[in-house]
């Protein structure tokens, strides 16, 4: 079952990319970073069948930082909501010189 | 059996996937998230991963979707009218470049690891049999990946500082 | 080295240093005429004494070898030793005392010509630096430093033409100098470099020594250098096709056209062709070109000169017919004859462009009194003037006399030699015969159009004006002095170089055999019998006598309306008039397509076009574009670095499976 979970883990990941070039809503963005995520997580666990447990360690690593991501992550984009009451990413654009 | 499951897994997961990505209303992308990550966490069970399986259910669909359901109800974004995705330009690279990265991530398999790392077949479902899920996954983390485990900690105290510090409204 | 010929560096100093001292002065003290005057005519007469000292020194010399006077190195280039070096010899030893000479001459008559100019200083300063490049040209010991000379007369020829450049006419005509002496300069630059390729060396010793066995006699090479260096002559000695410059030349101050025009950088064509006898010695093809080029010249300026009103432009054709016959002279092997009428020609048209100097003067003083309109230079507007200047009158008729060859004034002499070599190698092929003719018929017209210039200058009724004629006056004697030295010059020359028949012949021709010799072997001695030789004296002087008697028959001075009443002439004379068109001629077939080309294509496309818009203001373009370029990247907006982020992380991907 190793080759299909990749396949299936590349096809998530491809589907991730896809939806953040795809959206503006930067909390729908945000997501499928999260998807992303989760396809990685997905590679490590079926390479975890064959290597060891190793993988499932990492695994449990990136879950939690992913949690920690996305807390600070909505923070900010809270934060952001607060001044310009919109979450279009065509509107943060202050790195605009 | 064991196969026609995670087909069935597969094709929930990547359907909802694509799903999520597609609709208008945030709070329906989330929630077809959340059904992705479910059929996830099928296949990690699947994959002799139960204890992650477990994890994964309740941190990612049960902690970190809630908190994308709490902010997307707290900014009342609601349904809009018009879709925010982007013009048709941007549909066909988005859709060119997804494909491309497909046929990449494939064509990176031929990167395997060589035969003499690999466990005998059956090896780690034989092993989680025997010393519990649970104990399969703490061993090495408690003993090879113990510093790693405790800065993990100290990153989530950090986070949850800052999540508070960013979010409120006076400081 | 005696020591009087070392310091042949000091001859070329000495006028530098005036036009140092002239220069600064024209700038910061251009009223001090006194000083400049000092100065000007001072160097150039301490310079004629030095250049004595230098003859002497070389004449009583041990040995006759050319000594060599080096200065220092200048341009060591691989194996090519370029030196600033002076060859004194016997024929740079003539040149330096004619230039220094008759230039000491010139430059006291200027002292009262130019004395009311406002550019005094500067026109001293002018004339001496032209002095140093003409002794630096003929004392030159090699190709390149006589070239540095050739250049510089070029520049100073130009700068004194269009000396009153506040008039067009005047700098244009500077122009029209300095642009045709280019297009012989070229030549002059071609034949220089193909020397150097056969002979491996620019020093005139080591090349005329190197000549016999690097060419082949009436080989291809040896001609096309020989052809070049003519060219180089045609332009500045004003031969046909390269001409027109000199009658033009006349628009600047009368001692300068005396000086330049006449005694000095027109003759340097004459010097490089008797300087490089041995190269054209060896290339019979191209000594008849010489020769055969001087005699078509010589007949057809004095055709154009019978039709001429400007007393000037009368000098300045018969200059380029006189240059004529040098050229035949030296093209025919007769180098010392060729050299004998250069010097004989110097002390003539000096003296006659300085007396029609003098006359211009008067005239204008005459015309400036009564604020008359009047052209000062046309004959027309003269007559009568032997009563007003008689010393000029008689000065310029002992020129004239001589000019037309009157025996035994020095003219005749070197005529009769130039004209006897023709003869002579006519017996071989009539192609020199007919140059002869030719030769013979330009004495005949140079008689008659000098006889007409002084009849309708100084003789019959005046034509001036009732008003202008209270103003006439004889020149002051700074002016009419030189004219005197010179007429002295002009009667006794002939005794430097008479023919065989007579005692004491061919000094000139034997003192500059140290020179001539290289080239000996190649000619056949022009030998003729005594016989021959006397009917060939008696045809010149009946020729010439000929010429005086037709004009004075012919021409009625008489009749002659003033300039202002003048009739259009008709037909034949209006062409020669008009000078055969050859100037309109040149305008429309090579100046306009020139210009246009330079304008529309030089100019606009290539210029503006390419240069300008691709070169120039392509590549700030291009950069431009590559800046805007480099800011589409940064946009500011999140959504694009995404992007930017997934196509890279596409290409590390397939770079990373690329490893092996």
């Amino acid at each position: 079952m190793l080759a299909p979970s990749l396949g299936v883990s590349a096809i998530l990941f491809s589907i991730g990319v896809a939806g953040v070039l795809l959206r503006r809503n930067v909390i729908i963005i945000f997501m499928c970073v999260e998807l992303m995520l989760n396809a990685v997580n997905l590679t490590f666990i079926a390479l975890a069948q064959q290597l060891g447990p190793e993988g499932q360690v990492v695994v449990f690593f990136v879950m939690a930082v992913a949690a920690a991501e996305v807390a600070v992550g909505l923070a900010i984009i809270i934060a952001i909501y607060r001044h310009k009451e919109s979450v279009d990413l065509r509107d943060f654009n202050l790195l605009k010189g | 059996m064991a196969n026609a499951l995670f087909w069935v897994f597969s094709a929930v997961s990547v359907v909802s996937a694509f799903l999520c990505v597609t609709r208008r209303d945030p709070v329906a992308s989330a929630l077809w998230l959340v059904l992705s990550m479910f059929s996830l966490a099928a296949i990690y069970v699947l994959l002799d991963a139960h204890f992650i399986a477990a994890v994964q259910i309740m941190v990612y669909a049960g902690a970190v979707m809630v908190l994308f359901l709490f902010v997307i109800m707290l900014l009342n974004l609601g349904a809009s009218t018009s879709t925010d995705m982007v013009g048709w330009p941007g549909r066909v690279i988005a859709g060119g470049l997804g494909v491309l990265l497909v046929i990449e991530l494939w064509a990176v398999r031929q990167l395997l690891p060589a035969g003499d790392l690999v466990l005998p077949a059956g090896e780690v479902a034989r092993q989680t049999q025997q010393q519990g899920a649970v104990n399969f996954v703490a061993e090495p983390l408690f003993r090879d990946y113990l510093i790693p485990f405790e800065i993990t900690g100290i990153l989530l105290l950090a986070a949850t500082a800052g999540a508070i510090v960013l979010a409120k409204r006076k400081l | 080295m005696p020591a009087t010929v070392e310091i042949a560096w000091l001859v070329v100093l000495l006028p530098l240093l005036g036009f140092a001292a002239n220069g600064w002065l024209s700038f910061f003290r251009p009223n001090a005429k006194t000083a400049v005057s000092a100065i000007g005519v001072g160097v150039l007469l301490a310079s004629f004494g030095v250049a004595i000292a230098v003859v002497t020194g070389l004449s009583g010399a041990a040995h006759d070898a050319p000594f060599i006077v080096e200065l220092w190195s200048w341009m060591p280039v691989g194996d090519l030793q370029l030196d600033i070096a002076f060859q004194v010899d016997q024929l740079s030893a003539l040149m330096l005392l004619v230039v220094t000479g008759v230039g000491s001459l010139i430059h006291i008559f200027s002292v009262g010509y130019m004395k009311t100019d406002e550019g005094y200083a500067r026109y001293f300063a002018y004339l001496n630096l032209f002095v140093f490049f003409m002794l630096v040209l003929v004392l030159g010991s090699s190709f390149p430093v006589l070239f540095i000379g050739w250049e510089g007369v070029g520049l100073c020829s130009y700068l004194l033409i269009g000396f009153w450049y506040t008039d067009n006419a005047n700098a244009d005509a500077g122009k029209k100098a300095f642009i045709m002496n280019r297009i012989g300069d070229f030549g002059l630059m071609v034949a220089m470099f193909m020397i150097y390729r056969s002979t491996g060396s620019l020093d005139f010793g080591a090349v005329f020594d190197a000549a016999p066995t690097a060419f082949t006699v009436g080989g291809a090479t040896v001609t096309l250098i020989t052809l070049f260096l003519f060219l180089g002559c045609v332009g500045k000695s004003a031969q046909i096709p390269l001409y027109t410059w000199l009658p033009d030349a006349m628009a600047g101050p009368t001692p300068v056209s005396a000086l330049i025009h006449a005694a000095t950088m027109v003759t340097a064509g004459v010097y490089l062709v008797a300087r490089s006898n041995v190269l054209f010695a060896m290339a019979p093809v191209s000594s008849a070109v010489v020769a055969g080029v001087g005699a078509l010249t010589a007949l057809f300026a004095a055709t154009i000169a019978l039709k001429q009103w400007d007393i000037k432009k009368v000098l300045a054709y018969s200059t380029v017919s006189q240059l004529g016959y040098m050229f035949m002279g030296v093209g025919l092997g007769a180098y010392a004859s060729g050299v004998f009428h250069l010097m004989t020609h110097a002390f003539f048209k000096a003296l006659l462009f300085l007396g029609s100097g003098s006359v211009i003067h008067a005239m204008h003083h005459a015309h400036h009194a009564t604020h008359s309109k009047d052209d000062a230079q046309d004959m027309r507007n003269m007559g009568g003037l032997r009563g007003f200047m008689p010393w000029t009158a008689a000065l310029m008729w002992i020129a004239t006399l001589a000019i037309a060859g009157i025996p035994p004034l020095s003219g005749f002499f070197s005529k009769d030699g130039i004209l006897a070599a023709a003869f002579a190698r006519g017996h071989d092929a009539p192609i020199f015969m007919a140059m002869w003719v030719a030769g013979s018929a330009a004495a005949l017209l140079t008689a008659f159009y000098m006889t007409r210039m002084m009849l309708y200058t100084f003789h019959g009724t005046n034509r001036t004006g009732v008003q202008e004629r209270k103003h006439l006056h004889e020149a002051p004697w700074s002016m009419t002095g030189p004219l005197a030295v010179l007429a002295v010059l002009a009667i006794g020359g002939g005794l430097l170089n008479l023919p065989h028949i007579f005692p004491g012949a061919g000094w000139l021709e034997h003192w500059l055999e140290p020179v001539t010799a290289g080239s000996a072997a190649y000619w056949e001695a022009i030998h003729l019998e005594v016989g021959t030789e006397w009917a060939l004296l008696g045809a010149a002087t009946a020729v010439a006598l000929a010429g005086i008697i037709a004009a004075v028959v012919l021409l009625k001075p008489a009749q002659l309306p003033r300039a202002s009443e003048a009739t259009e002439e008709r037909g034949w004379q209006r062409v020669l008039r008009d000078k055969y068109y050859i100037d309109e001629l040149y305008d429309a077939l090579i100046v306009r397509p020139l210009v246009w080309l330079s304008r529309r294509v030089l100019w606009r496309s290539v210029d503006d076009g390419a240069i300008d818009g691709a070169l120039v203001n392509g590549s700030a373009k291009l950069t431009k574009f590559l800046g805007w370029a480099g800011t589409q990247f940064q946009t500011g907006r999140v959504g694009t670095y995404i992007l930017f982020f997934v196509v890279g992380a596409l290409i590390l991907i397939r770079a990373v499976m690329s490893q092996p």
